[in-house]
């Protein structure tokens, strides 16, 4: 049986005009992710050719100065790591914790849902809200000062939604069949758990985990609200000491400083010179933040290769 | 046995050195953007003379905000771009906050215009119907402040509403602190003002004279009519002999009498006294006569706490006044 060609013609252009408006979304696709990705390159490069000049060593290894050309971001770069440390040791476990915790075990009634409904709300409240909220409650009420653990603390729970948002939505793509298959085997739910839904969902969580430390590194309004100080030319005492038992915990109750501060103080200083040295803090603080993502890129793609179901 | 008495050494060391002189051996510093630069430079000079024994940390958190943690006793000097005011002694008063005021340079607030305007002095009374609140939607050209100026519209760039800078101008031009009107484009970040004014012809704009310094290529200073009817500009000499009036202001630390009892603190104001002037020369501000300074470490030996400011502030208050005042504390 064959159509006349009139149909034939007509399903020709039928099939035409569909292919023709597949390649207009396409083309509209790519001209907004170049769109987006012009803009970052753009801002990337303005910043690096601006603050090339300052782009030494001396850079990386000086405290900020009153002087633009001797100013580096030593305390500004080792502040950042150091709250970023404590941010992620606090926020991963709780937060991978808690995800399972309402995926896997979380009986399904309404306080559960208030709980649902509270996390995702939480991911939308503005960062200066729980900078306020950290400096009354652990600046204080806990006493804990206007330093480094109280930053990492006041960052975790400000990605903490995130975290567990991402380690939900990891879990509940690991197919029914796996725990089917665990259980059948005769192991308990937290074996399962522990052997096969948090292994299988640990490409999904890092990524959640990188995107909300990626967020918190750029994080400015919280951190200034709780307190954290412009010139600081001194490091944290040393996490490891010549005495036992060989480690220290002082770092946590120093005062600090974090890149954004020190980018933000340098913009508005009234020295011209002190521009380039913005401009190139801010081109280290993108390239930690694409570092951190590439990490996270690669882990994924370690991680996969060995799942396979 | 030599290895030994060297890790017991060590060992001592690290123990002393890692506890207890941290939580000591640091000065905190807080308080105005304005003073910042000048406690900043004092603060990295002082350090490096005390090879790291002694720390300090300088926080930016205006001077309003500043004063709030130095009444609760949380920072040891408070940077000032105004004197203490009345609330805040109360809030000292309350909570055993005891405190030495020492003035540690002169700043020119500089009114600035792009440099093709041909706007070149203003009175206080044409800056008032410029920014007085009743200004607000009214007053939107330049020929309306004064006939003799073009019929363009007036731009106006000014300081954001928590800066001791906005505190003293607009007392200084309106008569009341605070009181301005609110249709203009405000920025806590100077530069932005600077860049404001710097693109266009029908711009005014102030702030402190170190960011008119850095843009002397890019912004024109407005000459001010003084009190004795005189259009002064803005330059060092001018602040020095009192002509510049209104807008000339001086600039302080407060630092805590609890704070001062301990020998880092006390170390850093006196490092601060010897070496205010050169860091305020540095970084664009007007220091204080070598008799101020030596007052003011006299105040200090004496035990001569307190404000000679009665906590208000003094608009247009010339060096020797201060001096005077301060002599007589």
């Amino acid at each position: 049986m064959s159509l006349p060609p009139e149909e034939i013609a007509a399903i020709r252009a039928n099939i035409a005009s569909r292919k023709t408006n597949d390649l207009i979304f396409a083309t509209i696709g790519i001209c907004c992710l170049g769109f987006a990705l012009i803009t970052i390159a753009a801002l990337f490069v303005d910043m690096a050719v601006t603050g090339w000049a300052r782009f030494r060593p001396e850079f990386f290894t000086e405290f900020p100065s009153r002087r633009a050309a001797q100013a580096g971001i030593l305390s500004a770069w080792v502040g950042s790591l150091l709250v970023m440390t404590v941010t992620a040791m606090v926020a991963i476990p709780l937060g991978v914790a808690a995800g399972v915790w309402l995926e896997e075990y979380a009986p399904k009634h309404w306080i559960t849902d208030v709980i649902e409904i509270n996390i995702n709300n939480l991911a939308g409240v503005p960062s200066i809200v729980f900078g306020l909220l950290a400096l009354g409650l652990f600046v204080y009420t806990f006493g804990l000062g206007q330093s480094v653990r109280t930053a990492g603390l006041t960052l975790a729970l400000l990605i903490l939604p995130v975290v567990i948002v991402a380690t939900r939505e990891a879990i509940r793509s690991i197919p029914l069949m796996v725990r089917e298959a665990s259980f059948g085997l005769g192991a308990t739910k937290w074996q399962t758990t522990r052997d096969h839904i948090v292994p299988y969902s640990m490409p999904g969580i890092l990524t959640g985990i990188i995107l909300g430390m990626s967020r918190a590194i750029g994080e400015t309004a919280p951190i200034i609200t709780i307190g954290a100080l412009t010139f600081i030319a001194f490091l944290p005492p040393a996490p490891i000491t010549d005495v036992a038992p060989f480690i220290s915990f002082e770092w946590l109750k120093a005062p600090f400083t974090v890149m954004p501060i020190q980018i933000f103080n340098w913009t508005s200083r009234p020295d011209p010179a002190f521009h380039a040295n913005a401009a190139a803090a801010g081109a280290i603080l993108v390239a930690m933040t694409l570092s951190m993502n590439a990490l996270a890129i690669y882990l994924r793609f370690r991680l996969r290769r060995n799942i396979k179901w | 046995m030599k290895v030994q008495t060297k890790l017991v050494a060590a060992a001592v060391a690290g123990l002393i050195g890692s506890g207890a002189a941290f939580a000591q051996m640091l000065v905190k510093v807080d308080g105005s953007s304005t003073v910042y630069p000048i406690t900043e430079g004092v603060a990295e000079e002082f350090q490096k003379s005390k090879k790291g024994a002694m720390k300090v940390t300088v926080g930016i958190s205006g001077t309003g905000g500043g004063f709030k943690k130095f009444c609760r006793g949380e920072t040891d000097v408070q940077n000032a771009s105004r004197p203490i005011t009345a609330k805040e002694m109360e809030d000292c008063a309350k909570a055993g906050v005891k405190y030495y005021e020492i003035p540690v340079a002169f700043d020119a607030l500089t009114v600035v215009v792009n440099p093709k305007s041909p706007i070149k002095q203003l009175s206080v009374a044409e800056l008032k119907t410029m920014w007085e609140p009743a200004a607000q939607g009214k007053i939107t050209k330049w020929n309306q402040v004064n006939p003799a100026f073009p019929d363009a519209p007036l731009k106006l760039f000014g300081a954001g509403a928590d800066s001791g800078t906005f505190e003293y101008f607009t007392e200084a031009a309106t008569g009341k602190s605070k009181s301005s009107r609110g249709d203009y484009t405000a920025s806590e970040d100077d530069n932005v003002l600077v860049q404001g004014v710097q693109r266009d012809v029908n711009a005014i704009g102030y702030f402190g004279y170190a960011y008119y310094a850095e843009n002397k290529d890019k912004l024109k200073a407005v000459a001010i009519v003084n009190s004795a009817g005189k259009a002064v500009e803005p330059s060092e000499a001018a602040v020095v002999d009192g002509s510049y009036n209104p807008m000339a202001r001086p600039i302080f630390i407060y630092v805590s009498d609890s704070g001062y009892k301990r020998a880092e603190v006390k170390d850093f104001v006196e490092y601060y006294l010897a070496n205010g002037a050169n860091m305020a020369k540095e970084v664009k501000y007007v220091p204080l006569p070598a008799k101020s300074y030596m007052l003011s470490a006299d105040h200090l030996k004496k035990g001569k706490m307190g404000t000679v400011f009665g906590g208000k502030n003094e608009i247009g208050i010339k060096i020797e006044d201060l001096l005077a005042r301060e002599a007589k504390l």
